[in-house]
Order: structure tokens, then C-alpha cells, then sequence
């Protein structure tokens, strides 16, 4: 099985974002962001940012878009950022913060045990 | 491809909102994999980052020009916690070049797993070291394959380990005994926040 972007020619990745290796620095994305669309694709719409519409009719990490999407983290967090700058989808940050809520911990301990 | 992979997908709940991520560390062939397989939800995925000369963790871009890209791949599973709660579990390998993008990728994680094979212990020295420096609570799981087993203690002298990070023994086939590791890892959690994190309680008089 081939890897996300790795077999893929630069100028695939290169094309997929008009250029741009990076995303602004301040980008809001972390991996496990989850993604929800706000609208339909709609026909003339960049492929990658349809794939996204149609990915992430339910709830769907970052990651998850990445791996469905074959392409990089990266590349992946600046088609979010667009698509988010548009409107066309809403992100759930995680709740981060430099020492664990431990509430969360609690819930996390119970999902567990649960499964 | 594409349809099949999407057709195999299942989604999360609707109500879905908060990410949490636990990163499972350790050297090439210890289980990392297995072990997300056996608890995750989902048929693992793969998916990379690459850090290029333009990334921004690279500081001293103008000595970095014409520098092949660093690039690492990682699988990753899901478990759905609640109706709100989503724990993504990463395997990452130990390598060094890993732990340039170990900020990128996995800051704000709960904390790791440290997979470690009881013959190839030196395997996790570098990946101990490197949670240590990142501030990063794990616990230290050795998955069993057979053979002698290794006491307690011979293997926390072998890992030199602090004696408040707990080490467990698991077989990463095993989706309760994985589970169990993980549970160990967010008591631990717990008791380091009740520990010494605990902010000072406001004194009625």
C-alpha cells in the first residue's frame, strides 16, 4: 500500500494548495480538530475541497481527512483552512489546555473502561 | 479505491466534539500497530507529515536550502469515548527524525505509551529520553512475546525508569489488555494531576 503523499509528484501537492507549503502559523487545526461541512460540493469546486464536503457530512478528525485524502497533514490543514475561511466548514477544537480537566480525565477513564 | 475506502468508514456521532489523542512510542516491530488495531473502532489508517525547508518548526531557514524533506508516517486508531468524547490513538515510530515534528503533531496529547520489547529494551531508551525532555506523562508497557519474562524490576533498572511511571505488562494482540494499558496510563494521569497540579484550595474562614 502506498503512503499519503509520498508516491504523489510535488507538483500534485504543489497544485492541490496554489503553491502554499504552509498554512498561516496561527492555524486554529490540530490533528484531531473535528471537522463538520457546512454545505454541499458544488460543481467547478477544487476535487480535494469536494472530497472534504462529502468526507465530513459527520463529525471527522484532521487526521482522518488526511488519510482518506492521501495527502500530507500539512496540505490537508491548509485545504481545511480555506474551506473554513469560506464557511463551508465549522471546526471542534479540542479542549486543550497545559494540565488535563481533570473531568475529561474521568470521562475518559469511564469510556475506557466501558469498551 | 476510493469509494471502497469511504465505503468502510464509520462515522462518528453526530454530537462528536472534543479530540483527545494518545501517542503510542517505540521501536520498529514492538506492536505499536497491533496494539492500535486491537482497540481501535476503525481499520487503522496511515497518513505522514513532512517537514520541508519552509516549515515553520525550521528556524534557520537559509542554512536549510536545498535540504531534503523530513518526512514520517504514522498510523492511527479511534475509539469513541461518550456521545462527545473521540480518543485517537497514534502508533509513532521512536526514530529520531520523529521527534522533530513531535510538537507539530502531538502537542496537547494526554500522553504516551511506551511499547517496549523485553529483548530489545535499548530500543526504547531514545523514546523515554525524548518524553522526558517534551514533559510528556507515559507509562512504560512491555508487550509480551513469549519467553522468559523479565521481572518488574530488572526491567525498570534496564530503562533506568522514575519510580512513579508505572510499567505494565501486556499482550498488544489483546484488545482488554491493550484497553488495560491505556487505563493505566490515564490513572496515572490522574494521580500526577492530584499530585502536584492541584491548584490551592480557597480556605473559608
Amino acid at each position: 500500500m502506498s503512503r499519503p503523499g509520498r508516491d504523489d509528484s510535488p507538483d500534485r501537492l504543489y497544485t492541490v494548495t496554489q503553491g502554499r507549503s504552509r498554512s498561516a502559523s496561527d492555524t486554529p487545526f490540530d490533528l484531531v480538530t473535528l471537522v463538520v461541512a457546512e454545505c454541499e460540493p458544488t460543481r467547478g469546486m477544487q476535487s480535494e475541497h469536494s472530497a472534504i464536503l462529502r468526507l465530513t457530512q459527520a463529525p471527522t478528525a484532521v487526521v482522518e481527512v488526511a488519510a482518506e485524502l492521501r495527502l500530507p497533514v500539512s496540505i490537508t490543514k491548509i485545504l481545511l483552512s480555506d474551506l473554513h475561511a469560506a464557511g463551508r466548514v465549522s471546526a471542534r477544537h479540542p479542549y486543550t489546555a497545559a494540565v488535563p480537566d481533570p473531568d475529561i480525565l474521568e470521562q475518559v477513564l469511564v469510556g475506557l473502561r466501558n469498551l | 479505491m476510493d469509494s471502497a475506502i469511504s465505503d468502510a468508514r464509520t462515522p462518528l456521532g453526530a454530537s462528536a466534539d472534543n479530540g483527545l489523542k494518545i501517542v503510542v512510542v517505540g521501536g520498529f516491530g514492538v506492536g505499536k500497530t497491533t496494539m492500535v488495531r486491537s482497540v481501535s473502532e476503525i481499520r487503522p489508517l496511515n497518513t505522514e507529515e513532512t517537514m520541508t525547508q519552509a516549515g515553520e518548526t525550521v528556524d534557520d531557514t537559509s542554512e536549510v536550502r536545498g535540504k531534503t524533506a523530513t518526512t514520517v508516517a504514522f498510523d492511527f486508531g479511534r475509539i469513541s469515548l461518550d456521545a462527545r468524547n473521540v480518543l485517537y490513538l497514534f502508533g509513532a515510530p521512536g526514530q529520531e527524525r520523529f521527534w522533530f515534528l513531535w510538537d507539530r503533531l502531538f502537542s496537547g496529547t494526554l500522553g504516551a505509551v511506551v511499547l517496549v520489547d523485553t529483548r530489545r529494551i535499548d530500543d526504547s531508551w531514545y523514546a523515554i529520553d525524548r518524553l522526558e525532555h517534551h514533559g510528556t506523562p507515559f507509562v512504560v508497557a512491555c508487550n509480551d512475546f513469549g519467553g522468559a519474562r523479565h521481572s518488574p524490576e530488572s526491567v525498570r533498572e534496564a530503562l533506568d525508569l522514575d519510580p512513579e511511571v508505572p510499567l505494565v505488562f501486556c499482550d498488544a494482540r489483546s484488545r482488554e489488555s491493550s484497553k488495560q494499558v491505556l487505563i493505566a496510563l490515564v490513572e496515572h494521569l490522574r494521580t500526577r494531576i492530584a499530585g502536584h497540579a492541584a491548584p490551592p484550595r480557597q480556605e473559608f474562614v
